[in-house]
């Protein structure tokens, strides 16, 4: 189990961090790290992942289960629906793809309640759609149309749903976490158990904002989920080059905040990591610090030609591609069989054809719609005086 | 009418708005315990407690971005800057946070917070605690950009930033705190945003000037009526909106135009009235529009080079006779 706060042990940042100390507890640990406290790329193989994936599907009814690889799927069929759509110049500006990525969004906010808030970086149609936002609505979103989730204002990089509690998309590196830390505080403020995540990118860690916000996190014990997704490379940058001290999840310990160290390719071991932190927002309104080792398969955005690392590091990740993993082991448990399998992904597919049809025979943004939504109150020049 | 001071009117005005709407908090440096660095805050915290009058670390970014969280889902945050020069390092949050939510959210996401404290000049603080901030805010649009010049307008004004639904730079200047001046005592006293004021009226040449300028500019109509010359001082009191139908008006009767501001000249609002007055009233003009600006240098420490650096009455009578032809 995570260590509760006033378990936390001032400067000695080891032991307040689950998972180097607790495998056990969280998945599986990148291998080297235990023995460095710089570690590299995670080197776990696919029957360990499996091994625990399995034991904690035997904790879970089948309507989660199914419910959780849907979701995941839908994820994977949408962005690679994205990348072809985006290919064929039917999109434009930046579109930043989460393929690799699933089990991190799907399964963070399978972990939280329908009123609970999700603030997501650039890269964040999978915590769109984890949260309830359709596909229709984000897809008329790349397409620029009035149907989109911000009337075609927003884009890819700036997904919102009121109703549905998704506080955005933001494109400034780490820009979303003292606004998640501000969701939070008004939680507290107002009395409410409500919980915030906040998921970013490893890259965010080395901004200001991210120190600052944690900082006040735990000063003020705002009920904050601070979820670093961390796919170790910022744009082209991996985090060896970036990173001076690249144990994230130890970086917590600065703060007294507790942090777990998750691996980001079992969807069921974010999700109970998430649990945890959940328990904690909820009950004492403590934040928590996610470390998730992840891994993007595609590039940075769309133009990333990829120069940065090798094609076998990529196939090594893809052996623990978090969308197959995780079908493999439903269906060596018995939960799903192949043909229900096939059944979904061809559902799947038609729902994201459709969402390219809603998209493309959607109406423009109207436009008189450029002059829209920029103030709440308008003050305009004939009704002074 | 009560006579108070500038630090008093905001006072009230924050301690009014804080006890109508529960809603409202106020956050920043030294706000609550300390009483405020310059004492606007003075015994908030005691009445209305740590839970509304918050201290922050010294994390201009983070507490800038943690209210603009708040407003999104709700609460309507005070910011105050011990010092708009902090702001700086609150820009992001400020600009591609409050500014453009609403936008980027397709009119999902307003962000009802104000952004307050001093900027301009201060004395002998040299470059780094002395700077007029107001043009960088005022370019942006999603913002509006406050900026009494009188303990009446400081409280109407900040009142109605409080109760607007958009996220507002509300700029006092740091010299002026302890200016005095009649306030209504009327708790519903509200000026509306995007009015500005005719301070003193004239026929001769028009004086658009803000904040700390103001005084400076009525003490020139002051001294230039004594030679004849009728100025009319014109406060916008709203950078944005601007209320540039106000000064148009008044540049038809005079045409002549005198823009007083203690930032710098390059890019600043005194460069945009006189492009919209140029714009709308060209043929009105007698004389190019005229500025009088904070030199065009980082502030100074030394007392002789600081007075050197910021506009004066002698500046402003001269820039007057000059499009005035005298």
């Amino acid at each position: 189990m995570a260590k509760s706060n006033s378990e936390v042990r001032k400067r000695t940042p080891a032991p307040s961090r689950v998972g180097a100390d607790e495998k056990s507890a969280t998945g599986v640990l990148d291998e080297e790290s235990t023995e460095s406290s710089q570690p590299q790329a995670p080197a776990v193989d696919r029957q360990t992942v499996k091994a625990a994936q399995k034991s904690r599907i035997a904790d879970l009814d089948r309507d989660t289960l199914i419910n959780i690889y849907h979701q995941m799927l839908l994820v994977r069929r949408f962005e690679e629906k994205s990348a072809e759509i985006y290919s064929a110049g039917k999109i434009g500006g930046f579109c930043h793809l989460y393929i690799g990525q699933e089990a991190v969004a799907i399964g963070a906010i399978s972990a939280i309640r329908k009123d609970d808030y999700v603030l997501a970086s650039y890269r964040e149609h999978a915590h769109a759609l984890a949260k309830g936002m359709t596909a229709d609505s984000l897809m008329a979103e790349l397409y620029g149309k009035a149907t989109g989730c911000s009337k075609g204002k927003g884009g890819s990089m700036h997904m919102f749903s009121k109703e549905l509690n998704f506080l955005g998309g933001h494109a400034i590196v780490a820009g979303q976490i003292p606004l998640a830390t501000g969701v939070a505080f008004a939680s507290k403020y107002k009395g409410t158990d409500q919980v915030t995540l906040c998921f970013f990118g490893e890259a965010a860690v080395n901004q200001g904002a991210f120190h600052e916000s944690l900082n006040m996190a735990q000063l003020w014990k705002l009920p904050c989920i601070y979820i670093c997704e961390n796919n170790q490379y910022g744009m082209g940058t991996s985090l060896q080059r970036a990173m001076s001290y690249q144990d994230i999840s130890e970086k917590a310990c600065a703060y007294e905040i507790a942090s777990e160290f998750v691996d980001g390719m079992d969807v069921l071991a974010v999700r109970e990591a998430t649990m945890r932190a959940v328990e904690r927002a909820r009950k004492d309104y403590l934040p928590t610090l996610l470390e998730v080792r992840t891994y993007r398969f595609m590039g940075h955005s769309m133009s990333d030609p990829g120069n940065y690392r090798t094609r076998a590091e990529i196939e090594k990740y893809q052996e623990r591609d978090p969308v197959k993993l995780f079908a493999t082991s439903l269906k060596e448990e018995g939960v799903v069989s192949e043909e229900e399998f096939q059944k979904m992904d061809a559902e799947i597919r038609k729902q994201v054809e459709q969402a390219v049809k809603f998209a493309e025979e959607s109406p423009l943004p109207a436009p008189e719609e450029l002059y829209t939504d920029v103030y709440a109150n308008p003050i305009e020049p004939g009704a002074r005086n | 009418m009560a006579v108070i001071t500038i630090r008093e009117a905001l006072n009230q005005a924050l301690r009014e708005e804080m006890l109508r709407d529960e809603n409202i908090f106020l956050m920043g440096e030294e706000v609550a315990a300390y009483q405020g660095a310059y004492k606007v805050t003075k015994g908030l915290l005691d009445e209305l407690g740590d839970k509304r009058v918050i201290d922050t670390p010294i994390t201009e970014l983070g507490f800038a971005g943690l209210g603009v969280g708040a407003a999104m889902v709700g609460l309507r945050p005070i910011i105050e800057f011990m010092t708009f020069n902090f702001s700086i390092l609150a820009t992001d949050q400020i600009i591609n946070s409050a500014a453009k939510m609403l936008y980027m959210s397709g009119g999902q996401f307003n962000i009802p917070i104000v952004f307050r404290g001093p900027g301009g000049s201060a004395y002998q603080v040299s470059s780094q605690h002395s700077q007029a901030l107001e043009s960088w805010f005022a370019y942006f649009p999603g913002l509006k950009v406050v900026m009494p010049s009188t303990p009446a307008d400081a409280k109407g004004l900040l009142k109605a930033s409080i109760r607007d639904d958009d996220p507002v730079v509300f700029i006092e200047q740091e010299r002026m705190y302890g200016f005095k001046g009649e306030v209504p005592d009327d708790p519903e006293f509200v000026i509306p945003l995007g009015v500005g004021e005719i301070k003193r009226e004239g026929g001769d040449a028009t004086i658009v000037a803000r904040s700390l300028t103001v005084p400076i500019a009525l003490k020139a109509a002051e001294a230039l009526e004594k030679d004849g010359v009728s100025c009319e001082v014109i406060d916008p009191r709203t950078i944005r909106p601007l209320d540039i139908d106000l000064i148009v008006n008044s540049v038809k009767k005079t045409n002549r135009l005198v823009v007083v501001e203690e930032s710098h000249p390059f890019c600043g609002v005194g460069s945009e009235i006189s492009m919209q007055v140029t714009e709308r009233a060209f043929d009105y003009l007698d004389a190019p529009v005229k500025r009088v600006s904070g030199v065009d240098v980082p502030m100074p420490y030394a007392k002789n080079l600081e007075d050197l650096a910021i506009p004066t009455v002698d500046r402003v009578v001269a820039a007057v006779r000059e499009v005035s032809y005298l």
